[in-house]
């Protein structure tokens, strides 16, 4: 469904994504794991349009969209959320997925009740016409989700969506994305936390300073020693080698 | 939009149309026309900077427009009054989105977008009091011609409802922002532009089009202002104290609600008639109670008027 070729962004000197390709098969959710700054968001603003990358091409269904402005893509069924949340604050929990909605539901009585029936699916039903200000962080959260859902996208790319929630939240949300899935959205998830792509993801791709390093199942992706040294620091996949022998 | 929705806009513009016919004098008269004049340069300023977040401090620019283009077209080719009005109306859109063109396509937000405005206001000032079409320094005066054609009515309550038409008609325009997918976008852009867009929102399109709207509002209250006083120079064109008026009345009445901007325009142009009477010698009283009222309104009321009377209930989106 989706086809990163060999993406590179530079901002001046520093290369924040160098050469990287992925895939994204339709019906999937796939995982992109990293440290932090290996580039992963910026890799996302790439795919949803936001950021012109300095070399490479974005194929979305066969199609070349590198060149398109986002509002297009969004119309071509690619949504996304922001790591950093970015709620229309001004606007209640029911006003903001509504502006999502009516991108398919030009008349309004559509678009609001669509927001309805997508705002009780992440579970934000009782807080739908509080102000979006009031929302807690896992709140704005599920806002980001709830919004980018409304657009009835075909490929959804979840930004950070667990990070800073707790272990119950986290628990909560997990059965909303797959869900998510099951209803026929192909999801791409940048996320940190293991258990949470362990259980979720089919695919992970690893991405560390701007390189693809690795990609397959997440098993085997955490076993590779490339990626444990690109998460841990150099030598790290040796020490932890020698440790389990010592164990034994 | 719903019965429901249209229902408070009927009964404000019933009320206002029944005002003129309880015996009031010229004067009153003639300050109801000037305030319904702003009121309705104000809807214009709060399409963009209401709805849309995008602050102009030269809504002078439309508002000059479109009175030189009603008298203008009218003095000079001879067209009917009507006419140059529709003319000066859709000249004062292209305008809009000619300054709106150059900004937002250069991505000026904020204080540089307020500013470019002036700008753009102040060349036109200038250029209005040196060219010869526009009468140079000396201005326009319209020719007294009474006649339905030429706008010019004996019976000044004729000429009061027609402003108030043209109010109704900006009224039923913001009453659909609130109701309507365009509107939620033109908000949401205001909210935040990098997530509207996310959502499919073409923003910069969105800008233009509330530009557009925008500054035709604004225009069709300069053509009315001429076709009323019959007299136009520069400074009263493409001065900025129009440019004030038009933020000041959606700011002090409600920014981004539908009625914000006549009960602004009504409130202020209340207060400085109140002043002059109380405090009539001292020149510029009224301008001193102006800026007395924004810093209030911004320090105890940022949702104006209208906000304090919200505060304690919520609506409900759906209902
Ligand atoms: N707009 C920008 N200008 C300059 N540098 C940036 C910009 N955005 C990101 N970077 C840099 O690019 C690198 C990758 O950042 P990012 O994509 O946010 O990483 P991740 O999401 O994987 O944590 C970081 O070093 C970051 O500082
Ligand atoms: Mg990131």
């Amino acid at each position: 469904m989706l086809a990163v070729d060999s993406l590179t962004k530079r901002f001046q000197g520093l290369v924040a994504v160098d050469r990287a390709s992925l895939g994204v098969p339709a019906g999937s959710i796939t995982g992109l794991i990293g440290p932090n700054g290996a580039g992963k968001t910026t890799l996302f603003g790439m795919i949803s349009g936001f950021l012109p990358p300095s070399e490479g091409r974005v194929l979305f269904e066969g199609e070349d969209v590198t060149a398109e402005a986002p509002h297009l893509r969004a119309r071509r069924g690619i949504a996304r959320t922001f790591q950093i949340v970015q709620p229309f604050a001004g606007l209640t929990v029911a006003e903001n997925i509504a502006v999502g909605a009516y991108l398919r539901h030009p008349r309004r009585a559509d678009a609001v009740a669509k927001a309805r029936e997508v705002g009780l699916r992440v579970g934000l039903g009782d807080q739908l016409d509080k102000p979006a200000s009031d929302l807690t962080v896992a709140g704005r959260k599920r806002l980001e989700v709830a919004r980018a859902l409304a657009t009835e996208p075909r490929l959804l790319l979840l930004d950070e969506v667990l990070a800073g929630l707790n272990p119950s939240e986290i628990r909560d949300i997990l059965p909303v994305v797959r869900a998510i899935r099951d209803g026929g959205v192909t999801i791409l998830m940048i996320e940190h936390i293991m258990q949470a792509v362990m259980t979720l993801c089919e695919e992970v791709f690893v991405l560390a300073q701007g390189k693809m390093i690795a990609s397959g199942p997440p098993r085997q992706v955490c076993a590779d020693p490339h990626v444990i040294e690109a998460y841990l620091g150099k030598g790290a996949a040796a020490r932890m080698k020698a440790e389990e022998i010592a164990h034994a | 939009m719903s019965a429901r929705d249209l229902l408070p806009l009927i009964l404000v513009l019933a009320v206002l149309a029944a005002l003129p016919f309880l015996g009031l004098s010229g004067s009153a008269l003639n300050f109801l026309v000037t305030t319904l004049i702003i009121a309705l340069a104000g809807l214009g300023w709060n399409v963009l900077g209401g709805f849309g977040g995008q602050y102009s401090f030269g809504h002078a620019a439309f508002f000059g427009t479109g009175a030189y283009a009603t008298a203008v077209l009218q003095m000079k080719f001879g067209w009917n009054a009507w006419g140059a009005l529709g003319a000066g109306i859709g000249l004062g859109a292209l305008v809009g989105l000619a300054i709106g063109y150059l900004s937002f396509r250069a991505g000026l937000r904020g204080s540089y977008f307020a500013l470019v405005t002036l700008a753009f206001a102040e060349v036109f000032r200038i250029l209005a009091n040196t060219a010869d079409i526009t009468g140079g320094a000396a201005g326009l005066l319209l020719p007294l011609r009474p006649g339905v054609a030429s706008l010019q009515f004996a019976d000044r309550r004729l000429f009061y409802l027609l402003v108030l038409a043209f109010v109704g008609v900006a009224l039923l325009a913001s009453r659909w922002l609130e109701r309507s997918r365009f509107g939620a976008h033109l908000i949401a852009v205001r909210e935040n532009e990098e997530a509207a867009r996310a959502l499919g929102v073409d923003a910069l399109s969105v800008k233009l089009r509330a530009i557009a709207l925008s500054a035709a509002i604004t225009a069709a209250a300069g053509g009315l202002y001429v076709q009323y006083f019959l007299y136009l120079d520069a400074g009263v064109a493409y001065g900025t104290w129009i440019s004030v008026e038009a933020l000041l009345a959606p700011i002090v009445g409600g920014i981004g609600t539908a009625f914000g901007p006549l009960v602004g325009a009504l409130a202020l142009q209340g207060l400085g008639e109140v002043t002059k009477h109380l405090a009539g010698g001292i020149p510029g009283v009224d301008l001193v109670v102006f800026g007395a009222c924004l810093i209030a309104v911004i320090a105890f009321a940022p949702q104006g008027l209208l906000g304090l009377r919200r505060r304690r209930r919520t609506v409900p989106v759906g209902a």
